[in-house]
C-alpha cells in the first residue's frame, strides 16, 4: 500500500502542476510565439531549436536520476553494490563529448545568428522608414523625419517595410522592445543605439519598457500600429494635420518626469530634435556608441 | 542655528519617517522585535553567556552558526518581500491598485534582491563554509580567527544598516545592483541609494576578507598528508570561490565606492553628464556580479559531492573531472560578463563571443550532474532529507540551465532580456543551485555542529514543498515573460497576465511553507534533541574527517590533527579498523582567545556608513578615528592566545568517545 503511494503521489502531484499550466496557456495570446515581426519569426525558430537541442541533455539525465534513483534505493537488496566504481574513462568521456558536441553546434549558430539577428543589421524589402525613438520619463517620443511628424506613445509602421530605429533617452537608461516584432535595445542619455524590424502582420502591438527607470516604469507601455499601405498614408496625412507642434519648448514641458499614457501626434516643427537631445546629454564632444563590426 | 544643526545631524529630518502602513508596521515590529531579545536575554540574565560563548568567540563553528542564523532571519524578511511582491501582482491589473504605490513596490524589489543575495545566500555559504572547512581538511581552525570574526560583524553590520533603511529614509529603487544614472543623484537624490551602497559595500569588505581567509586556510592548514588531489570536493569548490573572491569583490568595492563619490562628493563617474559613463558602471558591476554567481553556487555544488557520495555510500564518481570542471569554470566565470547587457548594442561579434563564452560554462557544469548521477549507479541510496533535496536541486537546476543557454544565445536574449523569463531563470539556478544545495548541507551537517540530528521528515517535507512551490512560483513567470511581462513591473494592463501571477503568488506561498516546515525541523529537533542525539560522531556513515570526531566537534576540532593518506580519509580508516588515537599522539595546542575586535570594527563600519548616507561628517570621522585605533590596539596585543595541554585533550576525549 505504502508502495503505491509512493508512486500514486508524485504523478498525481505531477499531472495536476502540468493541468494548471495547460489551463493557463491554454488560448493566450504569447507575442515572443505567436510573432507578427520578421526577427520575431526567426527568433522564435532558434528558441524552438535550441530547446529541441537541450533536449538531448535533459532527457538522459531526468531518465537517468529517476532509474537510479529507483533502482540503487538502499531497500532494493537485487540492485549492484560497488562502493569504489568511482571512474570510466568510456562514460566521463561520453558526458564531456555529448555537451561538447551541442554546445558546439549552438556555438556556431549562435555565431551565425549574433550576426543575422544583430539588431544594427539592416532588414532587406525596400526602402526603410527611419523612426527616431526618445525615451523619457516615463513615455515614448518616435520622431518621423521622413514625414515631419511625431507621435507620442505609439509607433506608426507600414507593414512588409523595414523599421530603423534611432534610439535616445533623456532618462535613466530605459530599453524598447517590441516582444511581437522582436529584439528589444537600450535607449540611454547622449547615445544612439539602433534597432531594425519589419512587421509582417497587420496590427497593434504592445512596446514596452524593459529597464527600469523610476516611478512611471511599468506604465510606460506604448503601441506599435502595423497598417496596410492604405492606412499608414491616412495616418500620415492625419498626423500631419494636427496642432500640436513639436519644438525644443515642447519637448522640454513633455521630457518633465511623469507618467503619460495618452497617444499624440505631432508636426515636427524641429527637424533636429533628435539630435539635439542626444547631443546635450553627450559629454564634450564624446562620440556615441558606433557599431562595431 | 540652521547651519549649526545641518553639520550636527546633516540631512536627517522628519520627512524620511515611513509614512505608508506596510513600513510603518515593520518600522516598529522590527525595533520591538530587537527589544523583546534584549529584554529576553536581561531576563533569563543570559548575556555573560551570549558574549562569551557567542559573540566574541572565534571559533569558526559557531561564527558559522551566526551565519546561518542571520541568514535564515533575512530569508524570512526577503520572503516577506517575496509575499508583498506577488499580493501586489496579483491584484494590479489595468486601473486596480495593488497594496503598493510604484515607488514602494521598487523599494521591496530592490530589498528583495540585495537581501536574497548578499545576506541570505551569502550568508548561508559562509556559514557552512565556516561549519565545515576547517573540520574537513583536518584543521583546528581557520588561519585567521580573528579576521574571521571581523568578517562576520562587517556582514552583520552591513545586514543592520540595510534593515535600518525600512525604520528611517527608505531603500534604493533602482534594483538590486543599482544601474546609474537612475541610482545618480540627479535622478535619486534621497538617501534610499546610499543605504544600499554602503550596506554593500561593509558587507562586501567582509565577504572579501573572508575570501582571503579561506583561500590561506586551505593553503596553509591542511593536515599533513593531504595534497591538493586527496582534498575533498567541498574543499575544492570553497578554493575555487575563494580565488572568484579574491579577483571580484575588490570590484565591487571600487564600483561601489565610484558610485559614492559620484552621489556624496558631487563627482561624475558614472553620471549621464560631465563626462560620466553609466556603461562603464554596467561593465565592471557585472565584472564583479557575473563570479559572485558562481561564488554562491559552487560550495553549493560543493556540498552535493559530499552528501550523494555518503547517502549512495559510495566514492565520488569522477574526482579529477569534479575537480577541473572547478577550475575550468573559475577561468569561465570572469569572460562572461557583457551577457547581462547584449543589448546595449554592442557589436555582433562582441556579443557572439560572450554568448559562446557562457555555454561553454554548460558543458563543465553538465559534466558535473552526470558525475553525481553516476555516483548514485550501484550505490546503496539513503533518501534523507539531503538527498530529497538533490533530487530538487537536480531537476531545478537542470530547468534553469536550459534557460541559461537560451538565454546565452544573444538573438534570443534580445527577445527574454529584463523580462519575467529572466526572473524564472535565475531563481531556477539560485534557488535550485544553491538554496536547495545550503538546506542540505545545513541538514547533512547539522549533528556534527549541535550533537544531535535534525527530523529527517520534516526536512523531506520542507524540500518537497520548496519544489512545488518553486514550480508553481517560476514556471507561470517564463511563459509571462514570453508573453511580454518585463520584470520589477509593479502593474500592468494586460488582464489575461492575472492567472499567471495569481499561480505564482500561490507558489510563493507554498514556499513560504517550505520555510516553515525547515523552522518547523529545526524547532521540533531542538524539542527532541534526547532522542535525536548523535553519540558515535558519524551519523551518517560519512567519508570525510570531519566525521571522524565527536559531535558536537570540540571547539579545537582535532584533539590530535589527523595524517590523511586517502582521498576519503575517514571511510578509509573505518574499512581498516584505524580509527583511534594513542596516548602518545596527543601533544599540547593554542587556540585563540575571545576577542571583541570584530564587533567593534562593525560598529565602527556601521557608524561611518551610517554618517555618510545622513552626511553626518564629524560621525564618519570618529567611526573612522575609531577603527584606525581598535585595528592598532589589536596589532600590539600579544596575548591573544591560551594553552590547551596534551592530558586534558586526552581526557576530554576518552570521556567523549563511544564505548
Amino acid at each position: 500500500m505504502k508502495r503505491g503511494l509512493r508512486v500514486i503521489i508524485p504523478i498525481t502531484v505531477a499531472g495536476v502542476l502540468i493541468a494548471v499550466f495547460a489551463w493557463l496557456v491554454h488560448g493566450k495570446q504569447i507575442d515572443v510565439i505567436h510573432t507578427a515581426g520578421i526577427v520575431a519569426d526567426e527568433q522564435r525558430q532558434l528558441l524552438f531549436f535550441a530547446l529541441l537541442l537541450s533536449a538531448c541533455v535533459v532527457v538522459p539525465v531526468f531518465t537517468l536520476l529517476i532509474l537510479f534513483s529507483v533502482k540503487y534505493r538502499a531497500g532494493n537488496k537485487n540492485s549492484s553494490y560497488d562502493p569504489n566504481f568511482s571512474e570510466n574513462a568510456v562514460l566521463e568521456g561520453l558526458w564531456w563529448g555529448i555537451p561538447i558536441a551541442i554546445i558546439g553546434i549552438l556555438g556556431m549558430l549562435t555565431y551565425q545568428t549574433s550576426h543575422s539577428l544583430d539588431p544594427y543589421k539592416k532588414l532587406e524589402g525596400g526602402k526603410e522608414l527611419s523612426i527616431q525613438v526618445i525615451g523619457l520619463q516615463w513615455k515614448w517620443l518616435f520622431i518621423y523625419p521622413e514625414y515631419n511628424v511625431a507621435t507620442l506613445n505609439y509607433m506608426a509602421a507600414p507593414v512588409d517595410r523595414p523599421v530603423h530605429l534611432s534610439l535616445t533617452a533623456q532618462a535613466p537608461m530605459s530599453a524598447l522592445w517590441i516582444p511581437a516584432l522582436g529584439s528589444q535595445i537600450y535607449a540611454m542619455n547622449g547615445m544612439d543605439s539602433q534597432l531594425n524590424l519589419k512587421g509582417t502582420k497587420i496590427g497593434e502591438y504592445t512596446g514596452y519598457n524593459t529597464n527600469i527607470n523610476g516611478e512611471g516604469y511599468a506604465k510606460m507601455t506604448f503601441t506599435a500600429k502595423i497598417m496596410s499601405r492604405n492606412d499608414f498614408s491616412n495616418w500620415q496625412t492625419k498626423a500631419s494635420s494636427s496642432k500640436n507642434m513639436m519644438d525644443m519648448a515642447t519637448f522640454d514641458v513633455l521630457a518633465k518626469p511623469e507618467s503619460m499614457r495618452d497617444e499624440r501626434d505631432y508636426v515636427l516643427v524641429d527637424k533636429d530634435l533628435y539630435d539635439k537631445v542626444m547631443q546635450r546629454n553627450m559629454p564634450h564632444g564624446h562620440t556615441s556608441t558606433e557599431h562595431q563590426e | 542655528m540652521s547651519d549649526w544643526l545641518q553639520i550636527m545631524i546633516g540631512r536627517i529630518s522628519l520627512d524620511y519617517l515611513p509614512s505608508d502602513p506596510a513600513t510603518i508596521g515593520a518600522a516598529i515590529g522590527m525595533p520591538l522585535m530587537v527589544l523583546g531579545v534584549v529584554g529576553a536575554l536581561t531576563y533569563f540574565k543570559k548575556w555573560k553567556w551570549l558574549w562569551e560563548s557567542w559573540l566574541t568567540n572565534l571559533d569558526a563553528k559557531k561564527i558559522g552558526t551566526m551565519y546561518i542564523i542571520v541568514a535564515i532571519l533575512m530569508l524570512v524578511r526577503g520572503g516577506a518581500d517575496a509575499i508583498m511582491l506577488r499580493m501586489q501582482t496579483a491584484v494590479a491589473v489595468g486601473d486596480a491598485k495593488g497594496p503598493f504605490d510604484a515607488d514602494m513596490f521598487q523599494q521591496v524589489v530592490t530589498a528583495h534582491g540585495t537581501l536574497m543575495i548578499f545576506f541570505v545566500a551569502m550568508g548561508l555559504v559562509f556559514g557552512i563554509i565556516n561549519w565545515v572547512l576547517p573540520l574537513m581538511i583536518g584543521a583546528r581552525d581557520m588561519a585567521f580567527p580573528l579576521l574571521n570574526s571581523i568578517s562576520f560583524w562587517l556582514f552583520a553590520a552591513g545586514m543592520v544598516l540595510n534593515n535600518f533603511s525600512l525604520v528611517f529614509g527608505g531603500f534604493s529603487n533602482g534594483g538590486w545592483l543599482g544601474y546609474p544614472p537612475l541610482t545618480e543623484l540627479q535622478y535619486n537624490p534621497g538617501p534610499g541609494v546610499d543605504y544600499w551602497i554602503w550596506s554593500l559595500q561593509i558587507a562586501g569588505v567582509g565577504s572579501l576578507m573572508s575570501g582571503i581567509n579561506f583561500f590561506v586556510t586551505i593553503i596553509k592548514n591542511r593536515a599533513p598528508g593531504m595534497t591538493f588531489w586527496k582534498m575533498p570536493v567541498f574543499s575544492w569548490s570553497v578554493f575555487v570561490m575563494s580565488v572568484l573572491i579574491m579577483l571580484a569583490f575588490p570590484i565591487l568595492t571600487v564600483t561601489l565606492t565610484l558610485l559614492g563619490l559620484d552621489r556624496t562628493m558631487g563627482m561624475h563617474f558614472f553620471t549621464s553628464d560631465a563626462g560620466g559613463n553609466p556603461m562603464l558602471y554596467i561593465n565592471l558591476i557585472w565584472a564583479w556580479g557575473h563570479p559572485e554567481v558562481y561564488i554562491l553556487v559552487l560550495p553549493a555544488f560543493g556540498i552535493f559531492s559530499e552528501v550523494v557520495a555518503t547517502y549512495s555510500k559510495k566514492i565520488l564518481f569522477g574526482y579529477r573531472t569534479m575537480v577541473y570542471a572547478l577550475l575550468a569554470i573559475m577561468f569561465l566565470s570572469f569572460v562572461v560578463w557583457q551577457h547581462h547587457f547584449f543589448t546595449m548594442g554592442a557589436g555582433a561579434n562582441v556579443n557572439a563571443f560572450f554568448g559562446i563564452m557562457t555555454m561553454v560554462i554548460a558543458i563543465p557544469t553538465g559534466v558535473k550532474i552526470f558525475n553525481w548521477l553516476f555516483t548514485m549507479y550501484r550505490g546503496r541510496i539513503d533518501f534523507k532529507a539531503p538527498m530529497v533535496w538533490f533530487l530538487a536541486f537536480v531537476f531545478t537546476f537542470t530547468i534553469g540551465g536550459v534557460t541559461g543557454v537560451l538565454m546565452a544565445v544573444p538573438a534570443l536574449d534580445f527577445q527574454v532580456h529584463n523580462t519575467m523569463f529572466l526572473v524564472a531563470h535565475f531563481h531556477n539556478v539560485i534557488i535550485g543551485g544553491v538554496v536547495f544545495g545550503l538546506f542540505a548541507g545545513i541538514t547533512h551537517w547539522f549533528p556534527k555542529i549541535f550533537g544531535f540530528k535534525l527530523y529527517d521528515k520534516f526536512g523531506r517535507w520542507a524540500a518537497t514543498l520548496w519544489q512545488i512551490g518553486f514550480i508553481l512560483a517560476f514556471i507561470p513567470l517564463y511563459i509571462l515573460g514570453l508573453m511580454g511581462a518585463v520584470r520589477r513591473l509593479d502593474s500592468y494592463d494586460d488582464p489575461s497576465w492575472q492567472p499567471f501571477f495569481i499561480v505564482s503568488g500561490i507558489g510563493v506561498l507554498v514556499i513560504a511553507t517550505g520555510v516553515a516546515a525547515f523552522l518547523l525541523q529545526v524547532g521540533y529537533s531542538i524539542w527532541k534533541r534526547k532522542e535525536l542525539i548523535d553519540t558515535t560522531g558519524d551519523p551518517w556513515d560519512g567519508r570525510t574527517l570531519e566525521w571522524s570526531v565527536p559531535s558536537p566537534a570540540p571547539h579545537y576540532n582535532f584533539a590530535v590533527i589527523p595524517e590523511v593518506t586517502e582521498r576519503d580519509e575517514w571511510w578509509h580508516r573505518k574499512q581498516t579498523g584505524n580509527t583511534a588515537y594513542a596516548r602518545k599522539e596527543y601533544v599540547d595546542i593554542w587556540l585563540p582567545r575571545n576577542s571583541a575586535v570584530g564587533i567593534y570594527v562593525a560598529i565602527a563600519a556601521g557608524f561611518m556608513g551610517f554618517g555618510i548616507i545622513w552626511h553626518i561628517w564629524w560621525l564618519v570621522a570618529i567611526a573612522l578615528l575609531g577603527l584606525v585605533v581598535v585595528v592598532i590596539k589589536q596589532t600590539v596585543n600579544d596575548d591573544s592566545e591560551y594553552q590547551v595541554t596534551a592530558n586534558e585533550l586526552f581526557h576530554e576525549d576518552q570521556k567523549r568517545s563511544v564505548v
